[in-house]
């Protein structure tokens, strides 16, 4: 469960003053379901993830992972969730093993735990061939892999994505996408941010779309369809978000 | 506040730090390979100047020998030079160091000798230029001997004794041991390496662990995980003192081996003058330790310092160029410490890397002021300390981690 209760996010910029890259963003992902925040570059998708991932604090506002609460207690709520972004990289020197038992330990498992963890996984996700390789000889495939495992390794309830197939070729993003489908079905919440409509179309349960740091809209792909009167779901989102993008233009 | 997972982030920095080719380099195999580089090189130029400069005579043109005869004979006689005739560049000759320098005599100089004023025996050098000083400091040794000699004769023919022209004599006699003599110089120059090895050893780790996390895209993956900005930072921090320890620790020694080696094979026997003492110091294992508990505030100091530096670069090419200004502040107070006539003070004591570097000459040289020495430790523990907590507080910075 991920509750987002108006959560807002501000920056000092020296040339345009103060810009506010999250503006009161309220939601709730509930388990079992997967949240789509959708939106152009600079919207507020990553700000929004990364202070639900608690890398960023809020401004103002909080949200609750599993009910700990991002603000007061972040180190408890990092715990609940497994974050993924085609920015999460891996140790160059470090063998694949080697990284997703760093961040077991981290998560605060002990050593047979751990030993149990990493080898469901690496079976799982047909990872034994490259174990022991490092990960800067790891190919994109692999390194991804990698990086579910990661996130995998303290079995989180809650599944944190930032556009995680962007600049994947089609293979490696179709790994990524059968993954989340696969945490929806283990019965995590998770939220994904993207910009590629057929993503959302293929997976998401909620969609939420956001610009200007702003939710403007929120809702099923059905519902969506019918309040804007438009089959195709890009046509939804130009007519949700064109007019507060002329605004932004003509600031 | 568990410290479990500072020592799991050690562990993880430590494998991949011992995976880096670039930090071995700099943290084991300079600090080994450094002395033993920079003396061998040293003491053969040394030897190589020093055996040329015996074996070559000065050269000096006379002008006006024939005022002169017994002068030039007397001149003609030392070791040390080599007597030109005349000839008319003389002046340009100096100034193209084809001589070193050039003795005119005055008109009747012989002649007038003792008995009336026999005018300026003039030497023209080049200023500033070492072996036309020394030229000139043979021609005068050469010709004082010989004002003696005439001195002595003119008495011995007025039946006067000869002690009426030099009633005593005088001479310097050096009552320091060779320990002390060498151990200031060699102080100083242990500080100044010191302080760079601990500086330059943890230098790359320092970048490589916050710059070149940002750089690699790491940064955000770690801060995902449920580790506490605080936590991360000191087993970040304890890998570059580690890297800084390790260097300053294998220079230390490395030193102190090869000041045996010298001693044990007579390595520098070529470079002194005989009859005084080799050029040697021993440095004992208190002095070694010594020297090494003062390295770890300094590392601490410094490993802080790199870190909290470090983090606010983007990539590890921005962390060098903000890292290079640093060296050079940091060994202007070492080289400070080696100008001579600068001593330990209750003020110096506690000006940062000065004090160490000051101290270090007085360890060396075998003297242990314990009321400084504890002073120095505590102060640099404190400005440790300040820069360690520096260092915590940017890691919480949003500004500074995801800096664009």
């Amino acid at each position: 469960m991920i509750e987002a209760i108006h959560l807002c996010k501000r920056f000092q910029d020296k040339k345009r003053g103060e810009v506010r890259a999250v503006d009161d963003v309220s939601f709730t992902c509930r388990p079992g379901e997967i949240y789509g925040l959708l939106g152009a570059n600079g919207a507020g998708k990553t700000t929004t993830l990364r202070m639900l991932a608690t890398i960023l604090e809020p401004t103002d506002g909080t949200a609750r992972l599993c009910g700990q609460d991002v603000v007061e207690h972040p180190e408890a709520a990092r715990a609940q969730c497994g974050f993924l972004s085609t920015a999460t990289a891996l140790y160059p020197r470090l063998t694949a093993q080697e990284m997703v038992e760093y961040f077991g330990r981290l998560n605060g498992l002990d050593e047979s735990t751990l030993k149990k963890r990493v080898d469901e996984i690496f079976a799982r996700l047909d990872m034994n061939d490259f174990r022991d390789r490092r990960c800067d000889k790891l190919s994109t495939g692999m390194k991804q892999k990698t990086s579910i495992a990661r996130t995998l390794v303290h079995d989180p309830p809650v599944m944190i994505f930032d556009e995680p197939t962007l600049g994947l070729d089609i293979m490696t993003a179709r790994t990524i996408i059968e993954f989340i489908r696969e945490c929806r079905q283990r019965g995590k919440t998770v939220i994904f941010s993207t910009h590629v409509m057929r993503e959302v179309e293929k997976l998401c349960d909620v969609v939420g779309i956001i610009q200007n740091g702003k939710l403007l809209a929120e809702g099923t792909i059905e519902q969506l369809r019918e309040r804007y009167g438009e089959q195709d779901l890009e046509e939804v989102f130009v007519k949700i978000v064109a007019p507060h993008f002329a605004a932004q233009e003509a600031r | 506040m568990s410290l479990r997972n500072v020592g799991i982030v050690y562990r993880k920095e430590l494998r991949e730090a011992l995976r880096d080719r670039r930090t071995l380099i700099t943290t084991i195999l300079v600090p080994l390979l450094m002395l033993p580089v920079l003396t061998v090189g040293f003491i053969g130029v040394a030897s190589m100047v020093v055996g040329k400069a015996k074996e070559q005579k000065a050269k000096v043109m006379v002008l006006g020998a024939a005022n002169a005869p017994d002068a030039v004979a007397q001149l003609r006689q030392s070791k040390k030079i080599e007597v030109l005739p005349e000839a008319a560049d003389w002046k340009s000759q100096i100034g193209e160091k084809t001589i070193g320098a050039a003795v005119e005599f005055p008109p009747d100089f012989q002649s007038n000798l003792g008995q009336r004023p026999a005018g300026t025996v003039k030497i023209y050098i080049y200023e500033g230029e070492l072996k036309s000083g020394l030229t000139a400091g043979a021609v005068e040794e050469s010709l004082k001997d010989y004002r003696d000699t005439v001195v002595v004769e003119r008495l011995a023919a007025n039946h006067l004794p000869k002690e009426l022209a030099k009633p005593f004599d005088m001479k310097q006699e050096n009552v320091a041991s060779a320990q002390k003599v060498f151990g200031a110089v060699l102080g100083g120059m242990i500080a100044y390496l010191l302080i760079f090895m601990c500086l330059n050893g943890g230098m790359h780790p320092a970048i490589d662990l916050t710059a070149g996390e940002k750089e690699r895209g790491t940064m955000e993956t770690i801060l995902s995980s449920p580790v506490s900005r605080t936590h991360l930072v000191l087993g970040k921090f304890l890998l570059v003192l580690t890297a800084s320890l390790t260097t300053a620790g294998l220079l230390i020694l490395s030193l102190s081996g090869w000041l045996l080696a010298i001693r044990l094979f007579h390595l520098t026997d070529g470079l002194s003058d005989a009859g005084q003492p080799p050029l040697q110091v021993v440095m004992g294992p208190l002095a070694v330790l010594s020297v090494f508990i003062m390295a770890i505030p300094l590392a601490v100091l410094f490993s802080a310092g790199l870190i909290t530096i470090a983090l606010f670069a983007k990539s590890h090419k921005e962390a060098q160029s903000y890292i290079a200004p640093l060296m050079f502040l940091v060994v202007i107070p070492s080289v400070a410490a080696m100008l001579p006539g600068v001593d330990l003070t209750p003020k110096l004591a506690i000006i940062p890397l000065l004090n160490v570097s000051l101290l270090c000459k007085e360890l060396v040289t075998g003297v242990y002021h314990w009321n400084y020495i504890a002073l120095i430790f505590l102060s640099t523990c404190l400005y440790a300390a300040g820069v360690l907590f520096l260092a915590v507080k940017m890691f919480q910075r949003e500004s500074v981690l995801f800096r664009s």
